[in-house]
């Protein structure tokens, strides 16, 4: 342990480790200095200039962010000259963000309008700069709005961490600019870790929110309304529910208020899929073909195999993702079990995650010509839609699904957190291929919200290698070690978005380690609490097999999907005269 | 000569960078030496991107070869180091082929800048040779802690690496260059004493205004605007000094000659510099200048920019508003 460093913030003695800069301290020590551009997740930016503080004995100001902790420093972050620095500043970053308040995925999050407020400064000082400039489509997944970017840096650095680096600086006219890159081998993959960085709202998933007024309530159709694993943990903080709060059954209750009639759980979809993943991986290592097996529950990590490295496409798990199994089961055995044409049931899914709107519109997802999925909201639209409705989802009492797809295991709900997916196919292979059960259920090694953990597994005579990414860049390690060692793992695990689907992009904001670990030990103690822990000891999904899925084709069709090689998808949109692209919503 | 004997003579000759800062150059070059690693970068840096600095041009066409001959001393004080001459686009173009002669088998290597006036600037030096976003990084580590990827690097200006050779040759006279311009008769680049006011330089070298006149000394831009009052002072940063009639200069076009520049030259990395330059770029346009929101803004500018460039916009705004009256039609 190096020598702790004492430095004085606002008066109060707070002790540092070596190479910490002032404002974690700061913050870390509930001293609030006001900033914009850091993020704990990210390297330090230094760009908003906010943070700034009077340093004793020191002339002029300093930014807290930038300004590494020496022992003694004697830190005053409400100096009047401090104060009058980070106001001006503010009027600044005003002048480039064109507010658009209402629909704004921060709502009443909204750090710089509430330093307007506090600071009581004119935010229309200086007229918008930014005016007309253009909104830039990702896909079906993503929109960046540049007339609210205040080019604070940390979108940039978010896709460089994730290990993309799709979005990058060019210089445009007079200003360098946010831009997706036009570059042909470059291409982004939806992951959404831009939007969850943003501290502007710059970034929204497509459909945020005007589509929240399409609530499907259609007579002539049945209306199934599914959510995934994670968002039972991170729906509540939309409603002001502690980090990490199980909301299952509230978030049910709240589904029924607004006439949904009939709400699965996709985690059931989710004890499906480890069964079928766990059936490829027992096979790809019984003929050492394709190993390792790689996970596909992460459409984000499929689109960067599918373009950066479509050699890979083949080691991906043919298993379709928890959210297509369900609606696929839902639009198949579910509606020859009700008497219904799969033409009149609406599928809506509330994921955490906004490459899963791009997911739903692949080819290959289709059943039978017809889209298993008809509609994702993230977390935030679903909470944007029952506040709309006046629904609090705090106060609505706890409801079960609705039988059929009503109870999954423990395996199928930690598939929200890094590492949940790997440990749920684990415990089901592990009794496939020993048909015993496990000794001890939990794999801790794989748990966690650590960029990348490995572990070998022993199940019977054999040692299995296995790997768990989140973030692309963690995966880009494992895919080197392969390069140089083919035989290196046997069964690899990624996610795109750090700590996996609980820090997704569809998820709540803000994020960060502290809040993705509340989430991910949310989810573990459903698990921990829950009396079937493997995913094949659930009746439900048993009946679904005997009576279903027994069928290779039924199987074939609604479990297991193919992939194919990419180009190029997304472009910047061209910045036209004033105005000329610009779309104002309302 | 031995190796200590260099860093005794800088010391004694009190040598400071000559890029516009003014550390002194032993300082540097020992805290260089004193890292442990296995490769270090000296950088002969040639940027000159201010207006009306022509200094380092003047070095590569008149000197090339002592400005070889101080890399190469640098070269021999340094362990494991080799060698850079960072040279911006019309001055690579010029001197390439003359400089590789010179240089031979040393491992010299030149760079060709892709960016502007910011490029100058330490960090971002570093940055261009990496092939990174032209942006200022977080100090500290300096570059002589860990500059170019990461290894420790030696950066001073084409003017030091002239007067290090001087230096060991013991002909160092105590003299800089100063360039000339604007509304004189002889203009130019002249090496006199670093002691003379710049009353003297202008009297000597027969450019001393007869008409009413000021004058902006350091740098074309970043520099600081003087009065014929003022002229006992010595000139400092990168040895510029432009004169301006009086009566034929329209200050509203001054302004927005600086103002363009900066803002041409900038990042836009840190909100005061991007906006606050783009600010009054409106202003200037407009011909508003609203002296509350020019103070806010020179206060943000001054305080809280990232870089020096933020910081140096002030200088030449503040002198010249403070000392000229500016009427509406300039």
């Amino acid at each position: 342990m190096s020598k702790k460093i004492k430095i004085i913030i606002n008066g109060k003695t707070c002790l540092a480790d070596p190479g910490q800069n002032v404002l974690e301290v700061a913050l870390a020590n509930g001293q609030e200095i006001p900033h914009l551009c850091f993020h704990p997740d990210l390297k330090i930016q230094g760009s908003c200039r906010l943070c700034q503080v009077k340093i004793k004995g020191k002339p002029g100001l300093q930014s807290a962010c930038t300004l590494s902790v020496q022992e003694g420093l004697e830190v005053n972050s409400e100096a009047s000259d401090a104060r009058r620095a980070r106001a001006v500043n503010l009027e600044l970053i005003f002048t480039e963000h064109c507010e658009e308040c209402r629909d704004c995925i921060y709502l009443q999050n909204c750090k710089i309008r509430h330093y307007a407020k506090d600071w009581k400064i004119n935010i229309n000082k200086f007229p918008d700069r930014k005016a007309g400039y253009p909104v830039h489509r990702f896909g079906p997944a993503l929109e960046f709005d540049s007339s609210k970017c205040v080019d604070c840096g940390l979108c940039v650095e978010a896709c460089h961490k994730v290990g993309v680096d799709f979005l990058e600086y060019k210089k445009h006219g007079k200003f360098f600019e946010v831009m997706p890159s036009a570059d042909p081998c470059h291409d982004c993959i939806y992951c959404g870790q831009c939007l969850t960085h943003c501290p502007v709202g710059a970034f929204e998933g497509v459909g945020e929110f005007e589509d929240s007024d399409l609530v499907f309530e259609r007579p002539d159709k049945t209306v199934v309304w599914q959510f995934a694993p994670s968002v039972r943990t991170t729906i509540g903080e939309e409603f002001g529910l502690p980090y990490g709060t199980v909301a299952t059954g509230r978030l049910i209750s709240a589904l029924k208020k607004l006439g949904v009639k009939y709400v699965f759980d996709t985690s059931v979809g989710a004890d499906v899929t480890t069964i079928e993943e766990a059936k490829e991986l027992i096979e790809r290592i019984k003929n050492k073909k394709n190993l390792p097996l790689f996970t596909s529950c992460c459409p984000g990590w499929v689109k960067y195999v599918e373009f950066f490295h479509p050699e890979l496409i083949p080691y991906l798990t043919s298993t379709r993702s928890p959210q297509m199994i369900m609606a696929g089961l839902i639009k198949t055995y579910w509606a020859k079990k009700m008497k219904l044409n799969p033409k009149d049931i609406i599928v809506v899914s509330i994921m955490p995650c906004v490459a899963k709107k791009y997911e739903v519109q692949r080819a290959e997802m289709k059943i039978s010509g017809l889209r298993a999925v008809d509609h994702v909201y993230t977390v935030r639209e679903a909470a944007h839609i029952f506040r709309k409705k006046g629904i609090d989802l705090k106060t609505m009492p706890e409801s079960k699904p609705d039988p059929i797809f009503a109870q999954p295991t423990g395996a199928g709900v930690i598939y929200g957190a890094s590492g949940g997916v790997m440990e749920s196919a684990l415990r089901t292979a592990y009794k496939m291929i020993t048909g015993r059960k496990l000794p001890k259920i939990e794999f801790e090694q794989v748990r966690g919200i650590q960029g990348l953990k490995k572990a070998d597994i022993k199940v019977k005579d054999k040692i299995v290698k296995v790997a768990v990414a989140n973030g692309i860049a963690n995966a880009k390690v494992i895919i080197a070690e392969l390069k140089k060692n083919p035989g290196a793992y046997d069964y690899v695990e990624v996610m795109a978005c750090f700590g996996g689907c609980i820090g997704g992009g569809g998820q709540p904001v803000p994020v960060d380690d502290e809040i993705r670990k509340k989430r991910a030990a949310g989810l573990y103690s459903i698990d921990t609490k829950n009396k079937i822990r493997v995913a094949e000891d659930s009746p439900i999904v048993q009946d679904v097999y005997k009576n279903f899925l027994d069928d290779e084709k039924n199987a074939k069709s609604v479990c297991h999907t193919h992939y194919m090689k990419k180009s190029k998808e997304v472009y910047p949109v061209k910045y036209s005269a004033v105005g000329g692209v610009r779309r104002r919503r309302i | 000569m031995a190796k200590g004997d260099i860093i005794a003579k800088l010391e004694s000759a009190q040598l400071s960078g000559r890029g516009g800062a003014a550390f002194p150059t032993a300082v540097k070059w020992q805290a260089v030496k004193n890292q442990l690693a296995e490769k270090k970068y000296i950088v002969a840096n040639g940027s000159e991107g201010e207006p009306n600095v022509l200094k380092d041009g003047y070095i590569l066409a008149h000197y090339p070869a002592e400005l070889i001959s101080g890399i190469k001393i640098a070269l021999q004080y340094i362990d494991h180091a080799t060698a850079i001459i960072f040279l911006r686009k019309d001055y690579y173009r010029k001197y390439k082929a003359k400089l590789e002669k010179l240089i031979g088998r040393a491992p010299i290597k030149l760079f060709r800048e892709k960016g502007g006036y910011l490029s100058g600037e330490e960090t971002v030096l570093c940055q261009e040779i990496e092939h990174h976003l032209a942006r200022p990084r977080i100090k500290p580590p300096y570059p002589g802690q860990a500059g170019i990827f990461g290894c420790p690097t030696l950066i001073n200006n084409i003017e030091t690496f002239y007067f290090v050779s001087q230096i060991a040759k013991n002909k160092y006279q105590h003299s800089r260059f100063y360039t000339i311009s604007g509304d004189v008769k002889k203009p130019g680049v002249y090496e006199l004493p670093d002691s003379w006011s710049i009353q003297r330089i202008l009297q000597h070298t027969g450019n001393l205004p007869k008409t009413d006149y000021f004058l902006q000394i350091g740098g074309g831009a970043s520099g600081e605007i003087l009065l014929p009052s003022e002229t006992k002072k010595k000139v400092g940063g990168s040895g510029a000094i432009v004169i301006f009639d009086r009566a034929k200069t329209d200050l509203y076009q001054l302004m927005k000659f600086w103002v363009t520049f900066f803002m041409r030259e900038n990042c836009d990395k840190c909100t005061p510099c991007r906006e606050g330059t783009y600010r009054l770029e409106k202003m200037l346009e407009n011909k508003k200048l609203d002296a509350k929101k020019i103070e806010d803004l020179m206060f943000v500018l001054e305080n809280t920019s990232f870089c020096a460039l933020g910081k140096s916009v002030v200088v030449p705004f503040r002198s010249l508003l403070a000392k000229i009256k500016i009427s509406p039609r300039g």
